[in-house]
């Protein structure tokens, strides 16, 4: 399986991407792309802005790993995450999963597997900015809040870590 | 021993990272976290609700039961939000 793990402040080209993971091959029935973009609002809430901090050494070896994990599930001939840090504005891309499988279930499955996995372990931490400052705030500039973690993403990476006959067994 | 913060962990305690050197008596991440809160108000706040901290040894994830002994890097962190 090829892979690539790329963390970078640039946009990236999620057609370039995919692309270059399937040309030329014939033994590839099946890309899953997925790309996570800025939304414009958080909760109903105007968003200025939205910086990703992360820890530079560990995220890639996170990722890498994880990435690794999902070539020991599922019969994946390359696979492609990208994520972006720094500051984006709303309707900028964040991050960048693509999957080749020579069927689709596994291309599927592999790429949610992965991005349940880069919300909840990737050591990346997301602050929003909203426009103008709290109201009375003597600091002035765009308010910034960092972003809870959901626990609906801890539920959604956990149901990865059920033994995979058993997962299918229950549903 | 290098410790490492990240997000609201590094602005309550106002650096990215700092060289330190511990007690023999720390011998897990979660003495490590009891003793950080108290070098100081600072500490103190980061560390507050221990439970919600993340923690990573030489860039693997760990629980807080983990030893730390031969830690070369030891980060700090809140739940991670990326994706």
């Amino acid at each position: 399986m090829s892979a690539t793990v790329r963390l970078q402040r640039d946009p990236f080209d999620a057609a370039t991407e995919a692309a270059k993971l399937s040309r030329g091959r014939t033994d590839i029935g099946a890309v899953v792309t997925f790309t996570g973009i800025c939304r414009g609002d958080e909760s109903g809430r105007p968003l200025e802005a939205m910086t990703l901090e992360h820890y530079p050494d560990m995220a890639e070896a996170e990722i890498a790993r994880h990435v690794e994990a999902a070539g020991r599930r599922w019969p994946l001939l390359g696979v492609t995450v990208i994520h972006r840090f720094g500051r984006l504005t709303p309707g900028e891309d964040i991050v960048l999963v693509i999957t080749a499988a020579a069927h689709r279930q596994d291309a599927f499955a592999a790429a949610e597997f992965l991005m349940d996995y880069l919300k909840t372990r990737a050591p990346f931490w997301k602050q929003v900015e909203y426009a103008g400052g709290k109201t009375g705030s003597q600091q002035p500039g765009n308010e910034k809040i960092w972003v809870d973690a959901k626990q609906s993403d801890d539920a959604l990476a956990d149901r990865w870590s059920k033994p995979p006959g058993r997962r299918e067994a229950a549903e | 021993m290098k410790l490492r913060y990240f997000a609201w962990v590094r602005e309550r305690i106002g650096k990215p990272e700092e060289e330190i050197e511990l007690p023999a008596a720390v011998a897990t991440v979660a003495d490590l976290m009891s003793w950080l809160a108290g070098r100081g108000e600072q500490y103190a706040h980061a560390f507050e609700n221990p439970k919600v901290i993340r923690a990573a040894i030489d860039r693997a994830h760990v629980r807080p039961d983990a030893a730390i002994v031969g830690a070369r890097e030891i980060a700090f962190f809140p739940p991670m939000t990326g994706g």
